[in-house]
């Protein structure tokens, strides 16, 4: 298969659909969507789905209950194939891809229902994430080889690592899924980290934390960003988090999108103060 | 919140300390059974059950490792400890000029265990694309499949080598030669090679293999699997790679304990690896505790022990044999006895060791509710 690569069309495309022109323009996205669409029998849940992602923004996907914005994350995910439309990840064309090739391409993701190994321990659920950075055979596996112990307390140390991001090294043996609601969210994002993405999908990464939790969770997004130098696009009902850290957002609505722009250009959007932002105050 | 979620750093990790406990029992079980057989405290009819322990102590952990790890009800358990039966005991009979009893003995279970395993390999590929009850519909039916086609296998041995076919007419034995396999009749005239030493080797080879298995990148991605498929496909692991490791890994050890099992006897027939046989194993492990090893390796003991134990009831044996299970199964069962065990053992933690159990405090349910 070729692939597609980015040349200047696709970068004039970019811009034309970018949540943020400026920013980036002069890298090559690394995501871009083009027309992403599902039905679900007769109910079309998304529909001409276009954006582009620079390699650094983090970006915000909201939108009323049932906009189809988890849809969205299942369909970057390949959790359903698309009904229309593709999208490319880093210049390569995912059409065809499954769940596993498109994590193992670089888009990694948590769940609004969260899906954690409960029965596993914190780190072992990090650990998990870090399986394909972990080298040993079988073998190596059966026998504890040294190679398996030297890998082994690499992961461990990773882990770690990556565990501090939240402070959450001191439970690395505590059952994943004993962890209060906040820390299993986090624990989430950590493990879809450890996988090394480019694109990290956080679907409502807030929702369940309290105001104080919330606001070091921002701080925490932003310090992932510019630690690992990825694009972050992420759903969001807490309006506060989304016009705090997301330097683009696009708004759903029936599986459409309404708009998209920076935080300011959204907040005074008359279509989407109707459709979503007044309606949330009413509320 | 954060003070909350404070807790003590254990210092030996869970399969660590659960591996030791299984070869911590295994060792004591053995070496205190040898004390007392030199006693003579044993008797003969139980004496013969020592190796058959061993062996269902093997393929319960073994099956343990598909059903409670890998979390795939596997019901054809027996069919790899056959093919491992009938083809040790052809390696026991081929090698049966070698010098010492053991070498034969380790060709032998090597042999039962490569041919389970390439049995696992070609069963695998199209059973570990079912879920669920499907899965274990069409193990059964291998299972069965396997045992139906030992009943009509033939092999003879003589100098120009081996013969195989499925009817008795089909072999043409020369004067020295000899008869191996005799379809539904079985093997007959096998060499009784297996000791009770050897079995304890087998079930720590076997622990081994499984414990440390689960302990590693590949124990971990089959676990994860098993929890949530699709949380682990979301972090870049493919199902099938991970189960069939689990599941090949599973026939082998029942195909090497099938060998040793087999090579206890003078005579076997395939009748001895019917479904029941996959039940009994499946049961062993059940009991024991789903996905708990040094639990199979109990209640793999203890079961087969118990309709010896309960020969003084002689008719009423089974029906004895089947209370007992279903006692235990209530027993194991019930939530005011699993509160007071898990208060005991709560306690016992609190004591003796540093690790704490992390209780998810009331707060963080009622601010789950908040959300969908
Ligand atoms: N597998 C499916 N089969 C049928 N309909 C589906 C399926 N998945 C989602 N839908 C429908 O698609 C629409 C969008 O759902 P989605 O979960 O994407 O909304 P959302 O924007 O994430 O909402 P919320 O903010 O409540 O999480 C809903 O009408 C939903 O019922
Ligand atoms: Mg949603």
């Amino acid at each position: 298969m070729i692939f597609p690569t980015v040349g200047v069309n696709t970068l004039t495309d970019y811009k034309g659909h970018s949540l943020l022109p400026e920013r980036d323009a002069e890298q090559r996205p690394v995501l871009e969507i083009q027309g992403l669409g599902i039905d679900f029998g007769g109910l079309t849940a998304v529909n001409d789905f276009t954006i582009t992602l620079g390699p650094t923004e983090i970006s915000g996907l909201i939108g009323p209950n049932g906009a189809g914005k988890t849809t969205v994350f299942n369909l970057l995910t390949k959790v359903y194939q698309p009904t229309r439309g593709t999208f490319y990840l880093d210049g390569k064309d995912t059409a065809g891809m499954n769940t596993v090739q498109v994590n193992q391409a670089g888009i990694a993701r948590t769940f609004q229902n969260i899906r954690l190994f409960d029965k596993m321990t914190v780190e072992e659920n990090v650990k998990i994430g870090l399986h394909r950075d972990i080298h040993y055979s079988l073998g190596g596996a059966l026998f504890h080889t040294p190679f398996y112990r030297k890998a082994e307390k690499r992961a461990h140390e990773r882990a770690l690592e990556l565990l501090d991001i939240f402070d959450m090294a001191d439970f690395a043996y505590a059952q994943a899924g004993s962890l209060p609601y906040g820390a299993q969210r986090r624990l989430e994002i950590l493990r879809a980290l450890a996988t090394d993405p480019k694109v990290l999908l956080l679907d409502e990464p807030a929702a369940g934390m309290n105001p104080s939790e919330t606001s070091d969770l921002m701080e925490a997004i932003t310090k992932i960003r510019d630690t690992f130098k990825i694009c972050i696009l992420l759903i969001e009902h807490d309006m506060n988090l989304v016009m705090g850290i997301c330097e683009g957002i696009a708004v759903l609505n029936f599986g459409q999108i309404i708009a998209k722009g920076t935080p300011q250009e959204i907040q005074s959007n008359p279509q989407v103060i109707e459709a979503y932002l007044g309606r949330k105050k009413e509320a | 919140m954060n003070t909350l979620m404070k807790m003590t750093k254990s210092n030996m990790n869970q399969y660590k300390r659960s591996a030791l406990w299984s070869y911590g029992i295994t060792i004591a079980g053995f070496v205190i059974v040898s004390i007392m057989v030199s006693a003579g405290l044993i008797s003969n009819s139980l004496q013969g059950q020592l190796v058959p322990i061993c062996a269902y102590i093997s393929l319960a952990v073994s099956l343990n490792l598909v059903v409670g790890i890998s979390g795939e009800l596997s019901l054809g358990h027996a069919g790899f400890m056959a093919i491992g039966a009938f083809s040790g005991v052809i390696a026991a009979t081929l090698f049966q000029s070698l010098p010492f009893l053991w070498v034969k003995l380790v060709i032998a279970i090597l042999v039962g265990g490569l041919f389970a395993g390439v049995a696992g390999v070609i069963i695998g590929v199209p059973v570990l694309r079912l879920r669920g009850d499907y899965l274990a519909i069409v193990t059964l039916a291998f299972g069965e499949i396997i045992r139906n086609v030992l009943n009509v296998i033939y092999v003879g041995l003589d100098e120009k080598g081996l013969q195989v076919s499925t009817s008795m007419d089909g072999i043409h034995l020369s004067e020295q030669g000899s008869m191996i396999l005799n379809g539904p009749m079985g093997a007959t005239g096998v060499t009784k090679l297996s000791t009770f030493f050897a079995g304890f080797l087998l079930v720590m080879f076997t622990l081994f293999v499984v414990l440390n298995l689960i302990n590693s990148k590949h124990g971990r991605a089959i676990m994860a699997m098993r929890d949530n498929r699709i949380a682990a496909e979301s972090v870049g692991l493919s199902a099938t790679n991970f189960k069939m490791t689990a599941f090949v890994t599973g026939a082998i050890l029942a195909g090497m304990a099938g060998a040793l099992f087999a090579l206890n006897y003078s005579t076997v027939a395939p009748v001895k690896f019917n479904f029941n046989t996959s039940i009994f194993i499946l049961v062993f492990v059940v009991l024991g505790g789903i996905g708990n090893i040094t639990g199979s390796i109990i209640s793999a003991a203890v079961l087969t022990i118990l309709p010896e134990a309960l020969r003084q009831f002689s008719d009423y044996r089974m029906l004895t044999y089947a209370i007992v299970l279903i006692i235990v199964m209530l027993a194991t069962n019930n939530p005011q006895l699993k509160a007071l065990t898990a208060a005991a053992s709560k306690q016992f933690k609190a004591k003796f060791s540093r690790t704490r159990v992390y209780k998810r405090p009331q707060k963080a349910d009622e601010e789950m509710g908040g959300t969908k």
